[in-house]
């Protein structure tokens, strides 16, 4: 018998990204060269609420982008290939403090891609990492998150579900388990 | 939107969903060209090998440098200075391709069906690059790729192909993925050359250039194809060019944002004059910018599969 539980309602959400927008901000040297990047097609929404919490906090436009990863994934020749995205750069991210996003952080490839792409667009100063859900134990690269609304222990055959509003969900974090 | 093939063959056998899944694709891709890095790894390590039976320098080129993109090793091979000069078979040919391990083999060849032939034993993926007066798939898809991106849309749009429909691949190609994708599709040129059976195909066959003109939202100009054609299908160049060739006077009665388009290679001063090769309505350029991208778009979806799930 599967199950289905809510990790996150949408106040837990809110108050969450609130206050990783306050880490973020806390930690930047040069605030007015941050850029929030969301990895497409799950970080996307997470990166334009930080993105937006964060213009309000420094009291300065903090931009967001997305960028895509399918073409700098390692296992294309595994599956069938993944839905190519749009990349979109807010300016030059030579020398800026790039903030990646992500909804959950598990095996941490993606983000192995999401370095990969950035790179061929500039050398950023600093990429940090900013996740909703990080799954623990499930890592199969050396890459953590900065910054996290929730850490948790899953198996491997375990779901998280990000449902965001602007995307028709119900602003709500799942755990499917089978 | 998924795509499960392991060959690209023709495009009477694809759907409307995963002609839009190449479009789609090919978008991602298209803003790889415009970066100061042109190139992803999604295909590091991989061989491909460009099989050109018949010759060719824009496909086999935007081929290459479409492999080259994605980080494959592209091999060219050309006929004339190949094996099968001295009497090797193409299954032959293709199967010492493989046993060197090629992942996919891009076939140019004057003999409709080539690739079907190759896919049936082959376990590389196989491209059709053009099978005698079949197919173009890649060509077809550019085209509907370039309409899309510059019409916003494909359904509904009246899209005429002028020329030499009988001896095109392009003009097949192109017919079913227009229709796939709801557009009106006229026929135009003289009857020895876009003869009725076309209208099988869900086309209208129009042999008068103005009629086939006026509510046109596309022009899509074809080569005469001198190579395939036994005998003269008609009087002559001159003789072409007055009763279809594209002039200043000409476009003067068509839609001010038709689109022209052409494959390529042109022909200046047959089929189009230079004005209006040249001209503001022209995509022809953007046609081959978009080749490349529709291109990469389509070695990254053959190359994505895994033996579970292959459909073809």
């Amino acid at each position: 018998m599967g199950s289905r539980v809510v990790l996150m309602n949408g106040a837990a959400l809110r108050l969450a990204i609130g206050r990783m927008a306050h880490e973020i901000a806390e930690r930047q040297v040069v605030a007015s060269r941050l850029v929030i990047l969301g990895v497409q097609t799950g970080g996307v929404q997470l990166a334009s609420r930080l993105a937006a919490e964060l213009t309000r906090l420094c009291g300065h436009d903090v931009p967001a982008g997305q960028i895509d990863v399918s073409m700098h994934r390692d296992d294309l020749s595994q599956r069938p290939a993944p839905t190519v995205h749009p990349t979109n750069l807010p300016g030059d991210v030579n020398g800026s403090m790039v903030v990646l996003t992500d909804d959950v952080l598990h095996s941490g490839r993606t983000v192995r891609a999401a370095l990969d792409a950035l790179h061929d667009y500039g050398r950023p100063e600093r990429v940090q990492l900013a996740v909703l859900i990080d799954r623990v134990g499930g890592r199969q690269l050396p890459i953590q998150a900065d910054y996290f609304a929730r850490r948790l222990e899953t198996r491997p055959d375990q779901r998280v579900e990000v449902r965001w509003t602007e995307i028709g969900g119900d602003d709500r974090v799942y755990l499917e388990t089978p | 939107m998924t795509w499960t093939r392991r060959h690209l063959l023709d495009i009477e056998s694809l759907s409307t969903d995963e002609l839009l899944t190449v479009l789609d694709t090919a978008r991602g891709f298209k803003a790889v060209g415009t970066r100061a890095i042109k190139t992803v790894p999604a295909l590091r390590g991989k061989t491909v090998i460009n099989l050109f039976v018949e010759p060719s320098t824009r496909t086999r080129i935007s081929f290459e440098l479409a492999a080259k993109r994605l980080t494959a090793d592209i091999i060219n091979f050309s006929a004339d200075t190949s094996s099968l000069k001295k009497g090797e078979t193409l299954r032959d040919t293709a199967r010492n391709l493989e046993a060197m391990n090629a992942d996919i083999i891009i076939i140019r060849h004057t003999a409709a069906g080539a690739p079907h032939f190759l896919a049936r034993f082959l376990q590389s993926s196989v491209v059709n690059a053009g099978d005698g007066a079949h197919e173009h798939p890649t060509q077809a898809l550019l085209d509907v790729f370039t309409i899309r991106e510059r019409k916003g849309r494909i359904a509904g749009l009246k899209v005429t192909i002028m020329g030499d429909i009988l001896f095109s691949r392009v003009a097949r190609s192109n017919i079913w993925a227009l229709r796939k994708l709801g557009a009106e599709v006229t026929l135009c040129g003289p009857p020895t050359l876009v003869p009725r059976i076309f209208e099988k195909m869900g086309c209208r066959v129009c042999w008068n250039v103005n009629e086939g003109l006026r509510d046109a939202d596309v022009v899509n100009l074809l080569r005469i194809q001198h190579e395939r054609q036994r005998q003269s299908m008609f009087p002559g160049v001159g003789e072409y060019r007055a009763e279809f060739g594209l002039d200043r006077s000409r476009m003067a009665g068509l839609k001010p944002d038709v689109l022209i388009m052409h494959p390529g290679p042109i022909n200046r001063g047959v089929e189009i004059d230079a004005d209006t090769a040249d001209g503001e309505r022209s995509v022809i350029l953007e046609q081959v910018t978009n080749g490349l991208a529709v291109r990469m778009a389509v070695l990254y979806l053959v190359t994505g599969n895994d033996p579970g799930f292959v459909k073809n």
